[in-house]
């Protein structure tokens, strides 16, 4: 967590992060319940209806921190009512954050493992789901410690196993660990890896909350929503609402963040709605020295580029989308002036095709395509009609004609970047007259 | 009812299909991939894109994938709009990044379904210039190629071979554009219907490598619809030839049967029509050679021999059709008539023929066995003897026999499954309760089951151990909504048929679920045999018969007695009788003892009639005539032979100068097989005035295959025992009224997809009707009612005498295929199976050699050891060469292990 002067998180504005230690290690049990924690999930258990979480998370607002932002309240609200013959219901954490260039879940995985636990009993207490499961990405291994830490912590102190403080109601957490593949964040992906299939996407209909883990309904949702469960709960609706600045379209906090040759990198939990230049001058410090912002991708590799014009947009969800991008992450990108973009891409791309599950034919033969098309054009070696080859697979890998949404995610910074910067793709050309 | 509107025309449809299922069944042609009828719908292909319009206004409209979109009621939908179409050709040019251009020496050339599709969507112009990635081939066995190049990665090999057959040696590895169908390493495939992946995959990835040795494009084939004859359930086939070989053996649809799936068995078995040592002349012995003689010569030769025999015998055989076997019986008379199977066996199918026309219970066929919720197998090894129908009980257990729009439906219960056997068999794994024991002690469990379903059935005392187990089965049974019990003559008992019947009254009376019985007998006409001859002595009266010299002319048609009788045994008769005459298209041992030979035509050359465990008479047709290509030649059906000699003796003229006056002589005198004749039009019948074809109008150089012996065109042979013509003026119009299709092929469909277009709906029933006719009409007779229990107390004293029981193998058991020189290669070498006790007590361990007599017959074989086979039985394959039938629950006269220490 880097700090700039302006930025001492405090309890009352950041929900997520306030709890953190200066020295960087984790907040056990003891610290984060003197802290106030667990304080939200007993006064839940014990007061409050199942249904009405439900509502008090659909009236605050909260969207999906995963990249789709998909109001979490409405998520939660699809889960059928249990009929007696089916009981079992799971609620799943995704916790496999691979997303270049994002590493936000991580923060609150390795430091916070116990916000994200009451999150969950919260959570799996609104959804009356018995057991949960946390699909956390092979590689933190510090976080996967953490978090075995953190279960075992709780089932001593009875925050969870049966009858969770007095309230009759029982929920258990299980790790599981990734074994390295981006697409395992997709959601029913991430559903097969944990039965122990290929973790290739399912088909939508039917959705988790109907046939979701073991054909059982099922929810799921990334870390950093779940972690803003608690602080709704213990503070009210009004509270959550007003914590975003007033003239954005969603409410709370974010951990937004910029890397690149930024001067000082990193993440902060801002309020939504603050607007891109703010993070980038004030928090990240601007451009280094001697480098110039040529462009931006404001969460994620798979959201489209932006140029320095939209960094007067105020970030949120629905601001973004309508100038043809997403907050996705919300962990930035800035590319700057020495960088070649048909390089970036090739280097994107390259990672995408890989990290396709070869399940549908566009994702699976298309990617590929791209990447060997933007190699030879980094070579300077490419063809006139590459450029059109280009935007034809583009049009080939939208969302709708593909199986998942990795594809489309996929093709948002190379169909941005034809848009934007053709001239760098055009450069890549072999001159017919030589 | 759903109305959908595609491209502007209304149609009236069933709603509960996707929307290319439906489209399909409107006979549009809209290209596909990864969706198969009996595989269902995943999206992966993304091929079969259609436009969605929100309503008749909307211009703008949307792609989706019509596979993965059910048929709403009211849907606008178009497959001509130029910008799904244009996504279509896309989606093809980049599945055709990474296929090599190798269709000219690709063998699913002009049976491919990419090449189809190719063609369908239009794409012809490349445009990626890089490499292709290429994959490692694995040798899977002998029966598949590998070409994994060709992969365009439709998942359907695994979808079939993983999910729908539950084989788990086949998978798919890797990731992105660098996915990979295989075995972990190279190996044969373990699954018993592994050939089906030959045209469960839409190119070149899976092909037939037995046809490979000989190969010919489809279009170079001529088939014919035929039968599998090589177990009781009737599996329609398909087979191809070209210059009087048989190629290979094709899947035929039927919708009832086997739908889109053969057992390797079926498929790869057909070697032994090829084989050169085949009698081809009818021949007769002189001295010590014997003479080849054209056909007045050898009539006239055997007519003196048959009249001058003192008695003569005429053993009949369960592989031969319904016609011959009659033919037989008119020369011989009925009383000199035997069936051509061990004693034993043929009581069982008495029995079995009773219970399937007397006790008023359903026989289902293998599509129906995929709808029953609860199944008991009593004492059969199903998927080493009728393997398609343990495929069928597969899909009964997973309950997706209509995995259309799996991905829309919720979880359903599975059909419980209990198995009974001597040894652990290839369906434990999908069994809820697995129980081995001898055929007697599974006889016993089947009586307990009944008694507790209905006290009027027989008492029989059973180990208290079980009684929970058959208290669970019977009320299992009796909860179901459909209730199957699947038993028959292969586990070589009558208690076990007769306690499977009990059940399955016992269920009929008590319960208020649907009851199914299936008594499988052992051979591809055994049913037929048994309704053309009841009352019929047992074979080992006539062997009697020669042993005393009572008879002295020995007349066998298509058998072989060495299969049956110990080798011992039969040299000392056959060498006794005066006259042998066998008629045969194999060279089996017996032929080598006869001194008149006639050569028979086998299935692939003659047309026939032949009788399923349901009772269906279905027909087989002559693919090809053999002196077409050697007038030489002298290869005929065994009933023309037959009518021959009978002719000759009688003085008479021929009067059956096709099969259908065979039929109309054969219904006369055996009223029972009446629906014979109802099985296909008679060879009269002309579809606006052709014969059906049995090759396809792209068969190329009919004209030249034999230019290298004279150029001047032979006139082609006739068939006028069909409605099918050997020559390519007739039609092969899908839409015409006939059942017998003898290829699958429509214009812009050549691979087998094009069953689509004889269908009545995707995956139902053919445009008119399956094929078969039921002969046995299932009515309850009042004097039928529970068989009595012979057995006694059960007891539990380990006997000190051995007892043979039989093994089943699904290559080398079955008398036919295990001439085919690539079935020998996967037969297992003969063995003795033993009890892990008695082993021990013998003092011997696997692989030992071992000395056993029986029936005064010495053998040396070597020890498997099993797990689950009872002590005090030994398991030997029988069917198997050396291994003869009539061993089966013999008792053993001495073991000794004679391993050297």
């Amino acid at each position: 967590m880097k700090k700039k002067n302006n930025f001492y998180p405090v309890a009352e504005t950041h929900p997520l992060t306030w709890r953190m230690r200066e020295d960087k290690q984790p907040v056990w049990i003891q610290e984060y319940c003197r802290k106030n924690g667990y304080t939200a999930a007993k006064k839940t258990l014990l007061k409050i209806s199942a249904d009405e979480v439900v509502n008090l998370v659909k009236q605050s607002g909260l969207k999906g921190r995963g990249g789709s932002g998909f109001p979490t309240g409405i998520k939660w609200s699809l889960m059928p009512a249990p009929e007696d013959s089916i009981k079992i219901r799971y609620f799943i954490c995704n916790a496999d954050e691979m997303e270049p260039g994002t590493y936000k879940d991580r923060i609150l995985l390795e430091n916070l493992p116990h916000l994200l636990i009451e999150g969950m009993i919260i959570s799996a207490y609104a959804l009356k789901a018995t057991i949960g499961y946390i699909f956390l990405r092979g590689e933190y291994i510090i976080a996967a410690g953490n978090i075995r830490r953190a279960i075992y912590e709780c089932r001593e102190a009875g925050f969870l196993g049966k009858n969770i403080m007095g309230s009759g109601f029982n929920f258990q957490i299980i790790l599981h660990t990734g074994a390295g593949r981006y697409i395992c964040g997709e959601e029913t992906a991430l559903m097969n890896a944990i039965e122990g299939k290929r973790a290739n996407p399912r088909s939508k209909p039917p959705f988790p909350a109907n046939s979701g883990l073991w054909k059982k309904p099922t929810c799921i949702n990334n870390v950093e929503t779940i972690c803003n469960i608690p602080s709704i709960m213990e503070n009210g609706v009004s509270w959550y609402k007003g914590l975003a600045i007033n003239h954005s379209y969603d409410m709370g906090t974010k951990l937004l963040g910029f890397s690149g040759r930024v001067k000082n990198p990193g993440i902060w939990e801002l309020p939504l709605g603050i607007y891109a230049r703010e993070v980038l001058e004030n928090y990240a410090g601007d451009m280094m020295k001697g480098f110039k912002l040529k462009a931006w991708q404001p969460g994620g590799s798979s959201t489209a580029f932006l140029t320095p014009h939209h960094l007067d947009l105020p970030l949120d969800f629905t601001t973004l989308s309508k100038v043809g991008s997403r907050l996705g992450t919300g962990i930035a990108l800035a590319v700057d002036d020495k960088i070649n973009m048909v390089e970036l891409l090739y280097n994107l791309e390259k990672f995408f095709s890989r990290e396709s599950c070869g399940w549908c034919t566009p994702c699976r033969e298309g990617l590929p395509w791209t990447v060997e098309i933007l190699r030879t054009l980094k070579k300077g070696q490419g063809q006139e009609e590459d450029l059109k080859m280009l935007e034809k697979i583009c049009a080939l890998l939208e969302a709708g004609k593909c199986f998942c949404y990795l594809a489309p995610g996929a093709i948002e910074p190379l169909r941005s970047s034809l848009k934007y910067f053709q001239n760098e793709f055009e450069q890549g050309i072999v001159c017919l007259t030589n | 009812m759903t109305v959908i509107h595609v491209d502007g025309t209304q149609y009236v449809v069933d709603g509960s299909k996707n929307l290319l299922h439906t489209c399909l069944s409107l006979q549009l042609d809209l290209p596909y991939f990864c969706w198969h009828p009996a595989l269902g719908s995943v999206g992966s292909c993304r091929l079969c894109a259609v436009k969605r319009y929100h309503n008749d206004q909307d211009c703008q409209g949307s792609i989706i994938m019509a596979c993965m979109t059910r048929s709403i009621d009211n849907i606008f939908i178009s497959i001509e709009d130029p910008e799904v179409k244009e996504f279509r050709r896309n989606i093809l040019e980049l599945l055709m990044i990474n296929h090599p251009h190798d269709c000219p020496v690709c063998e699913e050339g002009g049976n491919c379904h990419l090449q189809d599709m190719l063609v369908m969507t239009g794409h012809y112009k490349r445009h990626y210039r890089f490499n292709k990635r290429t994959h490692y081939n694995q040798y899977l066995g002998p029966f598949i190629s590998h070409e994994m190049n060709r992969c365009i990665v439709c998942y359907r090999c695994i979808r079939f071979y993983k999910d729908y057959a539950h084989g788990n040696d086949l998978g798919v590895y890797g990731i992105h554009n660098n996915i990979y169908f295989g075995r972990v390493k190279d190996g044969i495939l373990e699954n018993e219907f592994s050939g089906n992946l030959v045209e469960i995959c839409p190119t070149g990835v899976f092909t037939d490598k037995t046809a490979s040795k000989q190969y010919t494009r489809k279009w170079d084939l001529q088939f014919a619809p035929s039968i599998c004859a090589h177990c009781s359930v009737g599996c329609n086939t398909s087979p191809g030839e070209r210059y009087g070989n048989i190629v290979k053996i094709d899947n035929r649809y039927h919708g009832a049967i086997n739908h889109y799936f053969l057992c390797d068995r079926g498929r790869f078995s057909y070697g032994y029509v090829n084989l050169l040592d085949r009698p081809r002349w009818p021949r007769a012995l002189r001295k010590d050679h014997t003479l080849e003689l054209n056909t007045v010569e050898i009539v006239n030769q055997t007519t003196s021999i048959l009249r001058n025999a003192k008695k003569i015998i005429g053993i009949g055989s369960a592989r031969a059709s319904l016609e011959s076997n009659f033919a037989l019986r008119e020369l011989v008379g009925e009383e000199n008539f035997y069936l051509g199977m061990p004693g034993s066996e043929q009581t069982r199918l008495s029995l079995i023929l009773k219970i399937l026309s007397q006790s008023g219970i359903y026989s289902p066929t293998l599509r129906e066995i995929e709808n029953y919720d609860v199944i008991l197998v009593l004492g059969e090894d199903l998927t080493q003897t009728s393997p398609r129908l343990a495929l069928a009980v597969r899909q009964a257990v997973k309950n997706k026999s209509h995995p259309e729009d799996e991905w829309n439906q919720n979880e359903k219960n599975l059909a419980a499954l209990f198995l009974t056997n001597i040894d652990s068999t290839r369906l434990d794994d999908i069994a809820l309760w697995r129980y081995y024991a001898s055929p007697e002690e599974q006889a016993r469990i089947g009586y307990a089951i009944a008694y507790t379903l209905d006290t009027n059935s027989p008492k029989v005392s059973f180990p208290i151990t079980l009684r929970d187990q058959v208290n669970l089965i019977a009320k299992t049974l009796q909860q179901a909504k459909k209730a199957l019990i699947i038993s028959g003559s292969n586990a070589g008992s009558d208690e076990i048929i007769k306690a499977a019947a009990n059940i399955a009254t016992a269920l009929s009376n008590t319960a208020d679920s649907e009851v199914g019985l299936i008594l499988l007998p052992a051979e591809v006409n055994s049913i037929g045999l048994g309704l053309l001859s009841s009352n019929i002595k047992p074979l080992e009266n006539a062997i009697e018969q020669f042993q005393n010299g009572v008879s002295d002319t020995l007349l066998i048609m298509e058998n072989d007695l060495y299969r049956i009788f110990p080798h011992n045994i039969m040299d000392e008769v056959l060498t006794n009788i005066s006259n042998v005459i066998v008629i045969d298209h194999q060279n089996t041992k017996t032929i080598a003892k006869a001194n008149i030979i006639f050569s028979a035509a086998s299935f692939a050359e003659s047309t026939g009639t032949v009788v399923n465990y349901e009772g269906r008479a279905q027909r087989f047709f002559k693919v090809y005539e053999p002196s077409y290509y050697n007038s030489s030649f002298k290869i005929q059906e065994s009933w023309r032979w037959l009518h021959l000699l009978k002719c000759q003796l009688t003085m008479s003229n021929i009067k059956w100068l096709n099969i259908d006056h065979v039929i109309q002589a054969c219904i006369e005198s055996c009223p029972k097989l009446k629906g014979i004749k109802d099985v296909c039009p008679d060879g009269q019948v002309r579809i606006h005035g052709q014969k059906i074809v049995r090759k396809s109008q792209q068969y190329s150089g009919g004209a030249a295959i034999l230019a290298n012996i004279n150029v001047h065109e032979k006139p082609l042979p006739q068939d006028p025992d069909s409605m099918l013509t050997f020559s390519l003026q007739g039609t092969n119009n899908p839409f015409v009224k006939r059942q017998h299709i003898s290829f699958a092929w429509y214009p812009g469909w050549n691979s087998p997809q094009a069953w689509n277009k004889f269908q009545n709906k995707i995956a139902g029933t053919l445009r008119h009707g399956d094929p078969g006719q039921r002969l046995i009409k299932t009515k309850k007779e009042k004097n039928f009612s529970f068989f009595e229990s012979s057995l006694g107390c059960c007891n539990n004293n380990e006997t000190e005498i051995l007892r043979i029981v039989p093994y089943y193998h699904l290559f080398g058991s079955e008398e036919m295929s295990q001439r085919t020189p690539v079935i020998q290669k996967c037969m297992p070498s003969t063995y003795i199976m033993l009890n892990i006790r008695d082993a021990n007590k013998l003092e011997v361990r696997g692989k030992n050699i071992v000395e056993l007599s029986v029936m005064n017959m010495v053998l040396r074989l070597p020890v498997n050891v099993s797990d689950h086979l009872p002590s005090g039985l030994i398991g030997l394959p029988l069917g198997f060469p050396g291994l003869p039938l009539c061993f089966n629950g013999e008792k053993i006269d001495y073991i000794a292990n004679i391993h050297q220490k």
